[in-house]
């Protein structure tokens, strides 16, 4: 919400500058967005007025005319703008004058006639971004006097922005309270006379959503003037809160809605037939709003009626049909107070947000209504004139918002913030702030005022406390309490552990966002049912990941664009799917690897990576947690079938896939070279053994190598496992040192070689004992793998 | 006797002048000093005569060999003190040649920033705890006092999937979560990915968050106030202005938004700031007892304070980044300003 600080200083004028004001009001929660001077500058400009008009003799469109600036005699002034006319007041800019934009004002001739000054339109003087014609002054305005200092325009305007607690602040009135309360200072409200009755017209109100509305004031008022001006004072403070005067009707509730915070509104009576009703909407009715917007109400929605129709969306927005306008004698004024509950959400549903409705959300003081239906009859007869009707009311006491007393312990606000203050300092901040408190022994109970919405449990109270008294000037203290003693699981590896691995290893990490386009994802995994957002920001954006392989490509494709062709990228997070109708959210450990096996360097053949690049860099990670994982070959779509693994844990569970992406996919999604990947379940990878001690042998270590001539399908991870699972007790570790293929090895198979390390506990093992295993160890291998010696 | 002992060792002593290299002097060596060199033949000439003699003649030549050793020890050690000097210069590399080998990355900066919070926090005892990101209706809104149709729930917008299941709007739900299988006291932080339907200039619809609390009997808002004050303060490793304003957050009752001096402008005003010379860098206040109860927590004997700040704003602010969308590019010529 915006304001005019003269405004609220017209109630409470405390001594200290704008600045301060502005700081003061921050530090008591309602935080002041912007500061900006109501005008732009300019000097040099008076109230003036055309005391003779006459045709220029050689300008159809101009006219010289004499305008009285308050001196001795009028100035001549030549002006073009179409509203000009004797007896008109207008700002006269004078020879001198400055106009925002340093725009000089001097003596010139147009056309040969001589002119002494310049009359302004609004836009001239920068109060409004367009204008047809000059600004026109109040007839009562006083010749000469600086414009500035008629139309006080050395104000500022701030800019509230209003946590929703606060809505009571929503008005001029609100933050004078505050000012007051945060000064100490004594204030009082504006006066508001009834308007003397002079006619017993009403409209019949019934009100059959009582919950929803539980009060409704009406009255009618007739024979205004819809066509008078606003007045200049209005218009102005009505400007700087951001509004632009729509006539005198609408301009009085918007005035009273920034005065007193209640949202008033105006029907042209002559269009309404029969009584008014307060109701939910038929489920088949439709309303057209005061901006021409159509909506399809339902029976969720309030709305205004009459015998007819609906008029208007309760506590939202008007009517276009019953809409006041210049030719409006008639209106029905309404003031009422719409539960929150009623009407909160229900703008939004229809894509709406309105000074009223922001108002009724937050709670609007339910006993305001007499009040403000009142002070803005006043304004309207005196401004439009017309004679006024008797109020109608329809008030639900049952259903109006009850405002039970909340007790406040002295002892809890010690406990809370951590001071002692004397009773007269709390009872005198509650005063302030329009509560009544009554003593107990060990407290008070406290009643709060009908705008404050927000009180309603102690801590509420003692938040006022401390707001008041200013949480800057509450104590700080050391963190001093009970401590446990950290775990320190070993079974887990910490993932920030195996995020250094992959630094060093030369891994940049990424954080690529967790919602993917569904293209994308449906090319890589067309197997995964999505998650799809039903808001998404955009279609690039639709679909929860189900691998981080999405994120990590698009990333990829991003540096590759921008002339990076060595990418080494990884991320953790979650990937989102559903299994069985259930969502799933798995944390995983994802990377991709594209171009060059090391970054260009002198002392390096430079080579593609390549498969066994990117396993060395998993087989280290796992190395960490001291677990034994397989690479076995598998299909996955999103990978080269000849060139996938899936990675398995000893007891069988997938921890996850390494592989070339699919060449169709790469060329789909505009790679031009080979992209590795990998995915891994984070809590798989990070299951970490913990070390069992194993007596060391005193005995040496011998090592046989043997070379196989296997078919190229075995896979040498099985002859491995062949080995390591026969019941040799003194086989330590089995290395493979070379795989070789060509001269002497028939086409279709493979020659394995492998070098076996043996070693007993016990005794050194003889040469024959060695030969016996290496033996058993061939016929199982002939057996299972069809291997043979190489001769 | 042929040549006698004091030609062979003239003779001995000339070849020695005349060596350039080891295998020589080797050669020289051998040829003297072998079993069949000439010294030793002399030695053993020594067999055929008297004893007296024996003993005066082989101490003539043990004189006689101890110089050409002597000779020989000095130049061996020219030619080695040469050789060495030789293969020095011969292996000389140019050491301003770049190492091989797989260069290191790094870190994102969300994630360094992570873990230096992290480590502040987990420094004094906080167990840092993380949650689902697709979160229910309930613990993300209901159960932190956010009924349906709240005018905060216009403060968050947030992606749904169903009426009942969204992106969590914030980290805050992970103290629900806690509060729910875990008695007092606590002290957890909650780091992690949180969602709003926005994106411009200064909104990314994904960003991360830093959740923190603490609930224990006798905790007041001056604990929390010195909490944050020293989070702030070993974060920035600068003793910098903090203050706290009163603010709005229907999970706490008081509420406050913490700002910090501009550490752009030291406080002076600038356009990171807004020309005020305070930042807004985390929200915070005392748990609201609606909380404590929809987690069966007795407020009257337990009260605690719970924060929560922007990860991507505090590595702004600490690494004087000025694009919010840079974070999720993941350009690796900005990536890698952070190795």
């Amino acid at each position: 919400m915006q304001i005019s600080v003269a405004w609220l200083r017209s109630y409470i004028n405390p001594a200290i500058s704008t600045e301060e004001l502005v700081e003061q009001l921050t530090m008591a929660g309602l935080e002041i967005g912007s500061v900006e001077p109501a005008a732009a500058q300019f000097s040099g400009v008076v109230v003036g007025e055309v005391v003779a008009m006459q045709q220029h003799p050689d300008a159809d469109r101009l006219r010289v005319c004499q305008v009285a600036v308050g001196a001795a005699e009028p100035l001549q002034i030549v002006c073009g703008a179409s509203n000009v006319r004797v007896g008109l007041k207008i700002p006269a800019a004078l020879c001198g004058a400055v106009l925002p934009g340093d725009f000089k004002i001097k003596k010139s001739k147009l056309r040969g006639e001589e002119s002494f000054g310049m009359l302004c339109s609004e836009k001239e003087l920068g109060l409004a971004a367009d204008a047809h014609g000059l600004m026109e002054l109040a007839d009562d305005a006083p010749v000469g006097v600086d414009i500035r200092d008629y139309l006080s325009l050395d104000d500022v305007i701030i800019e509230v922005d209003l946590t929703p607690n606060r809505a009571d602040c929503l008005c001029v009135e609100g933050l004078a309270r505050e000012v007051a309360v945060l000064n100490k200072m004594d204030w009082s409200t504006t006066q508001v006379n009834n308007a003397p009755i002079s006619h017993q017209d009403v409209l019949t109100v019934s009100v059959a959503d009582t919950a929803a509305c539980p009060r409704y004031l009406g009255r009618l008022i007739n024979g205004v003037n819809a066509k008078a001006v606003t007045p200049l004072w209005m218009q102005e403070r009505l400007r700087r809160s951001g509004l632009r005067s729509l006539g005198p009707l609408v301009d009085v509730t918007n005035y009273v809605l920034i005065e007193l915070g209640q949202p008033l509104h105006v029907f042209d009576a002559q269009k309404l037939s029969g009584g008014i009703t307060v109701r939910r909407a038929k489920a088949d009715e439709s309303l057209t709003l005061l901006n021409n917007q159509v909506i399809q109400l339902d029976t969720e929605a309030l709305v205004i009626a009459d015998d007819q129709q609906a008029l208007a969306l309760a506590g939202i927005m008007g009517g276009s049909n019953t809409a006041v306008n210049d030719e409006t004698q008639l209106v029905f004024l309404e003031c009422a107070f719409f539960a929150p509950e009623a009407i909160a959400g229900k703008a939004r549903r229809f894509g709406l947000h309105t000074d009223s409705s922001h108002r009724f959300e937050r709670g609007v003081d339910a006993t305001l209504q007499t009040r403000a239906i009142e002070r803005a009859t006043q304004l309207i007869i005196d401004i439009a004139g017309g004679s006024v009707g008797p109020i109608t009311e329809v008030t639900t006491d049952a259903t109006l918002p009850q405002r039970p007393a909340v007790f406040l312990r002295r002892l809890r606000i010690e406990k809370t913030l951590g001071i002692v203050l004397a009773d007269e300092q709390i009872l005198d901040i509650f005063q302030r702030l329009g509560m009544t408190a009554q003593t107990q022994a060990d407290g008070w109970h406290i009643v709060p005022p009908g705008f404050r919405f927000d009180i309603v449990i102690e801590a509420d109270l003692i938040e006022e406390i401390a707001r008041v008294y200013g949480y800057n000037n509450l104590p700080s203290s050391s963190l001093l309490m009970r401590s446990e003693l950290s775990r320190a699981t070993e079974a887990v590896l910490d993932i920030d552990r195996v995020k250094d691995l992959l630094v060093d290893r030369g891994y940049q990490e990424a954080i690529t966002y967790s919602f993917v386009d569904e293209e994308i994802q449906k090319a890589i995994a067309p197997e995964m049912e999505v998650i799809r957002l039903k808001n998404p920001i955009s279609s690039e954006l639709a679909v929860m990941r189900t691998t981080l392989w999405c994120g990590l490509l698009k990333a990829a494709l991003y540096n590759t664009n921008r002339q990076q062709n060595r990418v080494r990228l990884f991320e953790t997070g979650l990937r989102f799917f559903k299994k069985d109708g259930e969502t799933q959210q798995q944390k995983m450990l994802a990377g991709l690897v594209l171009g060059g096996a090391y970054s260009e360097q002198w002392g390096l053949q430079a080579r593609k990576v390549d498969f066994f690049d990117i396993k060395a860099d998993l087989q280290a990670l796992f190395v960490l947690t001291g677990c034994e994982v397989q690479f076995l070959s598998a299909q996955q779509s999103a990978l080269h079938p000849g060139q996938a693994a899936e990675i398995l844990s000893s007891d069988g569970d997938s921890i996850g896939w390494l592989g070339m992406l699919h060449p169709t996919l790469e060329k789909q999604l505009g790679f031009d070279t080979p992209v590795f990947l990998f995915e891994m379940d984070q809590n798989l990878v990070l299951n970490k053994r913990i070390p069992v001690f194993k007596s060391l042998s005193k005995y040496p270590s011998v090592r046989r190598d043997l070379a196989l001539i296997v078919k190229e399908d075995v896979a040498v991870q099985a002859i491995i496992s062949c080995i390591k699972g026969s019941a040799e007790t003194a086989l330590q570790d089995v290395i493979v040192f070379d795989i070789y293929r060509g001269k002497g090895v028939d086409e279709g198979s493979k020659s394995v070689a492998l070098s076996l390390i043996m070693q007993d506990d016990t005794q050194t093992l003889t040469d024959s004992e060695i030969d016996a295993i290496v033996g058993r160890l061939l016929t199982l291998l002939t057996e299972q793998m069809n291997a043979k010696l190489r001769d | 006797m042929s040549a006698t002992l004091e030609e062979i060792l003239a003779q001995a002593l000339q070849e020695l002048a005349t060596v350039n290299d080891l295998n020589q002097l080797d050669k020289v060596r051998v040829h003297y000093l072998g079993k069949k060199g000439l010294f030793t033949l002399q030695m053993k000439e020594l067999g055929g005569l008297d004893p007296e003699q024996r003993r005066s003649v082989g101490q003539i030549i043990n004189q006689a060999k101890d110089q050409f050793q002597q000779q020989l020890e000095a130049c061996k050690e020219r030619l080695e003190t040469v050789a060495l000097a030789t293969r020095l210069a011969g292996e000389r590399i140019d050491v301003t040649l770049p190492g091989r080998g797989q260069s290191v990355a790094g870190l994102h900066p969300v994630t360094t920033t992570l873990r230096r919070i992290s480590k502040i926090f987990a420094s004094v005892g906080f167990k840092v705890v993380d949650g689902p990101e697709i979160e229910d209706d309930y613990h993300n809104f209901e159960a932190l006092n956010i009924p349906a149709h709240h005018p905060a729930r216009a403060m968050h917008d947030t992606f749904y999937f169903d009426a009942h299941t969204v992106l969590r709007t914030h980290t805050s739900p992970v103290q629900i979560r806690v509060m729910e299988s875990e008695q007092p006291p606590l002290k957890v932080i909650a780091p992690g990915r949180v969602y709003r339907c926005d994106s411009d200039i200064t909104h990314t619809p994904m960003f991360h968050q830093v959740e923190g609390f603490l609930v224990d009997t006798d905790v007041s808002f001056a604990d929390l106030k010195g909490v944050v004050y020293e989070f702030l303060r070993a974060f920035f490793e600068k003793d910098i202005q903090v203050r706290f304003r009163p603010s709005y957050f229907p999970f706490t009752e008081p509420s406050a938004e913490v700002d910090i001096e501009c550490v752009m402008c030291n406080g002076e005003g600038c356009r990171v700031c807004s020309q005020t010379g305070w930042l807004e860098v985390m929200g915070c206040g005392m748990i609201h007892p609606e909380v404590f109860k929809a987690v069966n927590i007795d407020s009257e004997r337990y009260s605690g304070f719970a924060f929560g700040m922007g990860v991507e704003r505090l590595a702004m602010l600490r690494y004087g980044i000025n694009d919010l969308r840079l974070f999720f590019e993941n350009d690796l010529k900005f990536l890698e300003q952070f190795n």
